[in-house]
């Protein structure tokens, strides 16, 4: 099984897309071994799955339902506890658009 | 007769030694805290001490009032962390969760509670439950009870190594594409991956939506099953949760197989090494001298399997992991820059292979590769659970190895991921069909455990029960690979 191609661009553009800062030397790394893991996968190209349905769940029954009734929840206070940074019972994050202030 | 017998008795038989008044439940969590407190294994990531004896106090005065005890009174039992615990550290074994105190018990955690099960320790895994050697962790690896070289087998390496070196007689592990199972061949105990939707999912950390379910460790089948009664059952909080009858697992495990029709897909078995094809052999051949008949079934596509759940398990936990954003919990690194900076410097501290899966899961899913890669995978999963539906017109339970050899030396496979993927190959078809299998000792290969593996059809574990309980009987007991306790002694059975 020969490896997959996939440039160190690729590999940082998919990174971007993850929101994952990788280094130079991550990302040879990491390119290396998904190309070798790709490459394994082209296996599947082989498979016949003409008119065959996707499995993307293995539940095939609809959803169950909740009553509806209100779940004891842990609150506000619990969940901002483990927040990194809070700003008057919210969230708090760096600045979202350049050059704002 | 002192706690560290008792806690060496089993699930059932604390349960029914604090029951019977012969131990209390405060004696048997102490003795449990001592020993995962001086773990020599890394199994154990956090103890609750405080809590858990509070806990027994409880189920003591309880029991002298003269109350009904729960199926778990005074049981400790151990939990993956990656299971919520109120109150409690729940890390996934890595840097981004580290320090971070669950605000809310699990489903599995709140049905143990009520069964009286005392929660007394967090366990060692691979980081978000990616692995198949415990080696991932952010907190280092976990070694084998049974020769401290190899690996415990993963994810939930922690969770089995603390039952095997006989911390806790009992633990819960969860299993996306064989997380409970091949841990339990490796470190020679029982364990059951549930039907899709048979345990709820709230609270589990999600790795893998449509694959993640938790399940039982312990050292019998019979132990298992009790574990498995209490954490079974419908739940609103998760809209995949099946409203499928519970069984008499207990009970089914001393069934027998009389007429069990065993399902054998040979040419798979050839993926094994000659060591663990012998024990599966002799499994075999026990379980028909039982009563069960062995039949030849194949199951064309499972051995695309790895192919398949390194794509579909990736690309869910793309998507679940992006919750680990710096924003609501867990680690937030700021070297500044905006909030894309804060995102992308919080994620690089993901371990590798948590950063591999990430990738290539958003790979699978980008535009471009979807249909080639993730649709396609989809499509072969339903080959694969064809394969399954008939095999099962033959058959009652499909028998393999659950792991292709023994447990493997720490670091060998550390730079190799796809031979790592590779060694889930026998777990994987089951979890893509969402159909319950179980691993359950097949004897010891070279000093070390096999597992046979009987995957069964939806909801119909008790089936897996009566066969793994068949197999205990005919094979006895492993021996420990822990010296018993100090002060220990053997020759002693059961609560009277």
């Amino acid at each position: 099984m020969s490896d997959a191609e996939l440039s160190p661009d690729e590999v940082r553009h998919v990174a971007r897309l993850a929101r994952i800062a990788l280094e130079d030397a991550e990302v040879e790394a990491q390119r290396a071994q998904l190309a070798r893991i790709l490459g394994h996968m082209a296996e599947l190209d082989a498979v016949d799955v003409e008119g065959v349905e996707p499995t993307f769940h293995a539940v095939t029954e609809a959803p169950l339902r909740r009553d509806e009734v209100r779940p004891a929840e842990a609150s506000r206070e619990a969940l901002l506890e483990a927040a990194p940074r809070e700003v008057e019972g919210g969230f708090a994050v760096p600045q979202v658009m350049e050059g704002d202030t | 007769m002192s706690a560290g017998r008792w806690l060496d008795a089993g699930v059932v038989g604390a349960a029914d030694a604090v029951a019977a008044g012969a131990v209390t439940a405060e004696a048997l969590v102490g003795e449990a805290l001592g020993r995962l407190r001086s773990d020599p294994h890394n199994a154990v990531l956090h103890v609750d001490g405080e809590a858990a004896l509070e806990a027994a106090q409880q189920v003591d005065a309880a029991r002298a009032a003269g109350e009904a005890l729960g199926p778990l009174a005074g049981v400790p039992v151990a939990l993956k962390d990656n299971l919520c615990q109120r109150g409690t550290p729940t890390t996934c074994a890595s840097r981004l969760l580290e320090g971070w105190v669950a605000p809310y018990d699990a489903h599995v955690v709140e049905r143990l509670r009520a069964a009286g099960a005392m929660l007394v320790a967090k366990t060692n895994m691979d980081e978000f439950a990616m692995g198949s050697s415990n080696e991932t962790s952010a907190f280092g690896p976990v070694k084998n009870p049974w020769d401290p070289a190899r690996a415990p087998g993963g994810s939930s390496g922690g969770s089995a190594a603390a039952v095997a070196a006989r911390l806790v007689p009992g633990a819960l592990g969860s299993d996306t594409g064989g997380s409970v199972r091949q841990p339990a061949a490796f470190c020679g105990l029982f364990a059951l991956k549930p039907t899709y939707g048979r345990v709820s999912r709230y609270g589990l950390v999600a790795f893998a939506s449509s694959l993640d379910q938790v399940g039982p460790f312990a050292r019998s089948a019979r132990d298992g099953a009790r574990l498995f009664a209490a954490i079974a059952g419908r739940d609103g909080r998760d809209a995949t949760s099946a409203d499928a009858p519970s069984a008499d697992w207990e009970g089914a495990c001393a069934r027998g197989v009389e007429g069990l029709r065993v399902g054998v897909p040979r040419a798979l078995l050839e993926g094994a090494s000659a060591g663990v094809r012998a024990r599966i052999d002799a499994a075999l051949e026990a379980l028909k001298d039982a009563g069960a008949t062995l039949v030849d079934v194949t199951l064309p596509h499972a051995k695309h399997g790895v192919s398949v759940y390194y794509l579909v398990a990736p690309a869910e936990a793309s998507s679940n992991l992006a919750r680990f954003d710096g924003v609501r919990y867990g680690l937030r690194v700021e070297e500044g820059g905006g909030l894309d900076a804060m995102y992308e410097a919080t994620r690089a501290r993901f371990g590798p292979e948590v950063k591999r899966r990430i990738l290539l899961g958003t790979y699978a899913l980008s535009a471009g590769y979807y249909d080639a890669y993730y649709l396609r995978a989809q499509k072969v999963r339903t080959l694969i659970r064809r394969d399954y539906d008939a095999a099962f017109e033959a058959c009652d339970v499909v028998a393999t190895p659950t792991a292709p050899t023994v447990a493997f030396p720490l670091g060998e496979r550390t730079d190799d991921p796809l031979t790592m993927y590779l060694s889930d190959v026998y777990t994987l078809p089951a979890s893509l069909a969402g159909l319950p299998a179980i691993s359950t000792p097949a004897g010891l290969s070279e000093g070390l455990p096999t597992g046979l593996q009987l995957v069964g059809r939806a909801f119909d574990e008790a089936t897996l029960f009566a066969a793994a309980g068949a197999l205990e009987k005919a094979f006895g007991p492993l021996p420990s690979p822990v010296p018993a306790g100090p002060g220990e002694h053997a020759g002693e059975e059961g609560a009277s």
